[in-house]
């Protein structure tokens, strides 16, 4: 058994300890050298995993595969890890001594989705579901002295220990039906028995839960606005991506497109649900963290869309729109961060002005907001371009249409923000100026929206080779 | 041999001016102005050295630059320009060089108002010189965007509030681009099922052969899309408040050259590459472009507010280019890709014009005017260039593109050319009154500070008045050139039988 395979997360799992453990050991000023320690080790893991970005491997007979599909979206969550420590660095050193826990529990949570992503069976997939939840629970709970914070921590909980649990139950089913938790092996021996349409409900009620779909939805807002507002940024780029990636694996393997039921049929209904719901609600919204919580309810049901599809374009569209998603939502919400450092508030009053404030800001806060409505040149047009041409393809062209019409609508309160922030008045003069983790992370987040927005060719490919596994 | 990409510079340059323009110190008015005019002015000048340079008795697409682009959608980075584009750029570069000089007493965020300005006149620009569908779209909703924070930032509050306008605007144009955009991608993907390549490419797109239910789907789609653009009835509602909101230069751009996108778009790619949906669907838009032509007109003879005036008159304007285009044959189309020449520099001349008289007199109600020749003598050419070419006057550009409609149109719709030839009338009626009442008549003393035309004010006047003037006298400048982009078009789709929807 080649253990080296597994470098990338052996790697990780000892960052994690290490940052916990000397966060304990080190008192004072060494806490600066652990939390630069938190990003530079993340870094080099990502530095690695590029390096051996093309490595395949199957481990224990199947039950770990290691490959470009895989690896892609481990890419995709080292890079949300480190720009959400970037761009929270300030926010998170308000936690003093805690901080250290915090860059801990993030790289645990990571790990959990690098589990996730390249497991071949249900449990191993399971328990890379469960270290990643569980990491957030705590992190979602984190400020201890914020009753928002507290009660998010505990729904969270509840929630998800209980979408966990209908998860588990379809697992069991499926493994009752066919006798064995192997994805392929699932696929191979796909029965036709009650049992079976039950189980891959529950499996799809589960993912559902974590990639809020609705009507699984409810949890996201209350959560995303309690929680500190990295971890949102978090939960909302990686752990969607996360949930995502497991949930096409599982159906591209296990679940036989053509038996019994049109589940194809069944996703394009909850995307559209979820994209017509995410998109309404979100209009009314005044708080800016809850705008981006129920448009990114929105942002599931157009990836939604390309997994409904599941041809060439469908699944290249999620794996493009997943990546540019992280660039354009840690953009926005690394302004907002920003602004609830400054102000300590996020309602849209917060923001208006941001355009004399910090002219740089404003402008980024526009354009990742457009990007996530899909208008061009940024790069959500191109990722929307290939989820609708994959829907088409499969014959779903009212859900094109309908999608394309409600990612206009979405323009609607998008630019309700840019509104307040280019002819709002505020109180508050005083220019805003970011730290320069913060800076950096904006201009990473920007520069890679405009650039894969004009220039979508080498992501795309890189997309296409990562689903070659499926094809 | 290497050549020039004389097309990409025409488009890198107002970029390069843009980006220049946001390097530049806020405080840096002078600088940034000079910038912008000195970027939109090579523009122009390329523009007119592409319009003399292309080689008319060759036809075709001229200019051809294409660099691969995206490999797995068939996309390609492609810009080329024939008959029927290459007045729609030069209009562009026209009314971007004047919207400058509209602009230039501006004296709150000049930094933002330019770079967006110029970004704006890039997109424009962009979509008619490309070749391939995907960047068409690209720079299609690339405008949207910045319109949308000048008109919040700069537009004005009369009637309805800017914010009101701007969004007003922005929803209607993308709603619309949203059904074009689905349209867009079911052709792609349809053509990709015929042929097996993807491609995005129009030509490429146009030789396939489509069912004809598909085309008729697909062709409505896209004359939604297109249609919400060119203000086609009943999908027009945006056009008026928006232009009333929005600051000159917008107004100008807008009214100008961007609802050409859609007159633009149902010619060179609805109508070429869907011909058969097409001439199904072409009786529906001429009926439509009664609406536009009859009601709008009637509508405008009731405002008082001059930009609510032209806002509803290029509604009605908009009219005669629909009856060209459905009419399908090759002097109407020629008609109305002139038209949509002439109503360009004309309506920016109009806009330009009540641009600097608010600026100084802070309304725009007729009623509050009288006897404006007296003070502003200059201002007074302007308009009355402006009217006199927006009714149809021999001798100016505009007259040419009606005429040259209805020839082409009463073959095919006999009672629909009657209808819309009344709307010359109303059009007369309500142009004529305003300014007459604004203009003429005894000196009302409340207006004598105001000063008249003076320095680079003057410029948008004398660009767009003598593009009015060279088109009207010498229209066999533009007309060869036309009739020789739409005459390849119809001969690749060969003859259309209209009808056949009941």
């Amino acid at each position: 058994m080649d253990f080296s395979i597994l470098t990338t997360e052996i790697l990780l799992a000892l960052l994690g300890l290490a940052v916990l453990i000397l966060g304990l050991v080190l008192p004072g000023k060494g806490r600066k050298f652990v939390n630069a320690l938190a990003l530079g080790g993340m870094a080099l893991v990502l530095l690695y995993l590029i390096l051996n970005f093309s490595r395949e491997a199957g481990l224990f007979n199947g039950v770990y595969q290691v490959d470009a599909y895989g690896n892609y979206f481990k890419l995709l969550f080292l890079m949300a890890g480190l720009l959400v420590i970037l761009m929270g660095a300030r926010y998170i050193d308000g936690f003093k001594e805690k901080s250290n826990e915090f860059y801990g529990l993030m790289i645990f949570a990571t790990l959990g989705m690098m589990l996730m992503v390249a497991a071949g069976e249900f449990i191993t997939l399971y328990v890379g579901l469960e270290l990643m939840t569980i990491s957030f629970y705590i992190l979602t709970a984190y400020l201890k002295s914020d009753k928002l914070s507290g009660e998010a921590g505990l729904k969270y909980l509840i929630l998800g220990a209980t979408s966990s649990a209908i998860l588990l139950f379809g697992i069991s089913l499926l493994y009752a039906s066919m006798g064995s938790t192997n994805f392929i092996e699932i696929g191979a021996s796909f029965g036709s028995s009650a049992a079976v349409i039950a189980g891959v409900l529950m499996v799809i009620a589960g993912f559902a839960f974590k990639i809020s779909v609705v009507p699984f939805h409810m949890w996201t807002p209350d959560i995303y606005q309690g929680a500190p507002i990295p971890i949102t940024t978090y939960l909302s780029v990686a752990s969607k991506a996360a949930g995502f990636a497991a949930l096409l694996r599982v159906f591209m393997l296990a679940v036989d497109p053509n038996a019994v039921f049109n589940w194809g049929l069944l996703l394009a209904v909850l995307a559209a649900i979820t994209i017509v719901v995410g998109n309404l609600i979100a209009l009314a919204q005044r708080d800016v963290k809850r705008l981006l919580a129920y448009s990114s309810i929105a942002q599931a049901g157009y990836i939604l869309v390309g997994a409904t599809a599941a041809n060439s374009y469908g699944l290249k569209g999620v794996l493009f729109y997943a990546m540019i998603y992280v660039f354009a939502n840690v953009g926005a919400f690394a302004v907002a961060t920003a602004v609830e450092v400054d102000s300590g508030r996020t309602d849209i009053e917060a923001f208006a002005g941001l355009s004399k404030r910090s002219p740089l800001m404003a402008a980024i806060m526009t354009i990742c907001m457009l990007s996530l409505a899909g208008i061009p040149p940024m790069a959500g047009f191109a990722g929307k371009f290939y989820l609708f041409a994959g829907a088409i393809q499969a014959g779903y062209l009212w859900l094109a249409l309908l999608g394309l019409v409600m990612s206009m609508v979405s323009v609607y309160y998008y630019l309700g923000v840019s509104k307040a922030m280019y002819i709002g008045e505020n109180m508050d003069e005083a220019p805003l100026t970011p730290g320069w983790g913060s800076t950096a992370a904006l201009w990473v987040c920007v520069l890679a929206t405009l650039i894969l927005g004009v220039y979508p060719g080498p992501l795309s490919e890189l997309a296409g080779y990562a689903i070659q596994i499926f094809m | 041999m290497f050549e020039i990409p004389v097309l990409t510079l025409t488009l890198v340059v107002p970029l390069l001016g843009a980006m220049i323009i946001m390097c530049l110190p806020a405080g840096q008015h002078k600088g940034i102005k000079w910038t912008a005019a000195l970027a939109t002015l090579i523009s122009l000048l390329l523009s007119i050295a592409i319009f003399i340079g292309y080689d008319r008795s060759l036809g075709g697409i001229q200019f051809v630059e294409t660099i691969p682009w995206i490999k797995d959608l068939g996309v390609n980075y492609a810009l080329g320009v024939d008959g029927i584009s290459i007045p729609m750029l030069l209009l562009t570069t026209l009314i971007g060089f004047s919207s400058v000089y509209a602009s230039w007493n501006l004296a709150e965020r000049v930094r933002e108002f330019f770079a967006l300005l110029l970004i704006l006149i890039a997109g424009v620009m962009g979509t008619f010189i490309t070749t391939d569908l995907f960047i068409f779209f690209l720079f299609y909703e690339v405008v949207v965007i910045p319109i949308y924070l000048m008109v919040i930032m700069f537009g004005s509050t009369k009637r309805v509030s800017k914010e009101y306008a701007g969004m007003k605007l922005t929803i209607y144009l993308l709603i619309g681009s949203a059904f074009l955009l689905t349209a867009l991608i079911a052709l792609f993907v349809q053509a990709r099922a015929i042929s097996g390549v993807p491609s995005m490419d129009m030509a490429f797109l146009a030789s396939l052969n489509y069912g004809v239910e598909f085309q008729i789907l697909v062709f409505a789609f896209m004359a939604f899309g297109f249609g919400t653009l060119l203000s086609m009835f009943p999908f027009h509602a945006w056009s008026p408040d928006g232009y009333a909101g929005a600051p000159t230069a917008v107004s100008m751009i807008h009214a100008g050259v961007l609802k050409k996108i859609g007159g633009y778009g149902l010619i060179r790619i609805a109508l070429t590459i869907l011909p058969a949906g097409a001439a199904v669907v072409a009786p529906i838009i001429a009926v439509l472009a009664l609406g536009n032509i009859v009601y709008a007109a009637y509508i405008c003879i009731s405002q008082k507010d001059l930009k609510y005036i032209v806002g509803y008159s290029s509604v009605s304007h908009m009219g005669y280019v629909l009856v060209g285009i459905a009419a399908l044959n090759l002097i109407s189309i020629n008609g109305a890709v002139i038209m949509m020449f002439a109503h360009g520099v004309m309506a920016a001349l109009f806009f330009a014009m009540i641009g600097n008289l608010y600026e100084k007199s802070h309304t725009r109600n007729i009623e509050d005017f009288g006897g404006l020749a007296h003070q502003m003598p200059k201002l007074t050419a302007g308009f009355m260039i402006a009217g006199l070419a927006s009714l149809g006057l021999p001798g100016m550009v505009n007259f040419i593109g009606e005429f040259t409609i209805f020839v082409g149109a009463f073959g095919v719709y006999r009672v629909i050319s009657i209808i819309a030839i009344s709307g010359i009338v109303f059009t007369a009626l309500y142009v004529l009154r305003a300014l007459g009442r604004m203009l003429f008549g005894a000196r009302n003393e409340k207006w004598d500070h105001l000063q008249d035309l003076k320095g680079v004010e003057l410029v948008p006047l004398l660009v767009l008045g003598l593009a009015i003037f060279i088109g009207g006298f010498l229209p066999f400048t533009l007309m060869d050139l036309i009739n020789n982009g739409v005459g390849e078009l119809l001969a690749q789709i060969g003859p259309l039988q209209i009808g056949g929807l009941w």
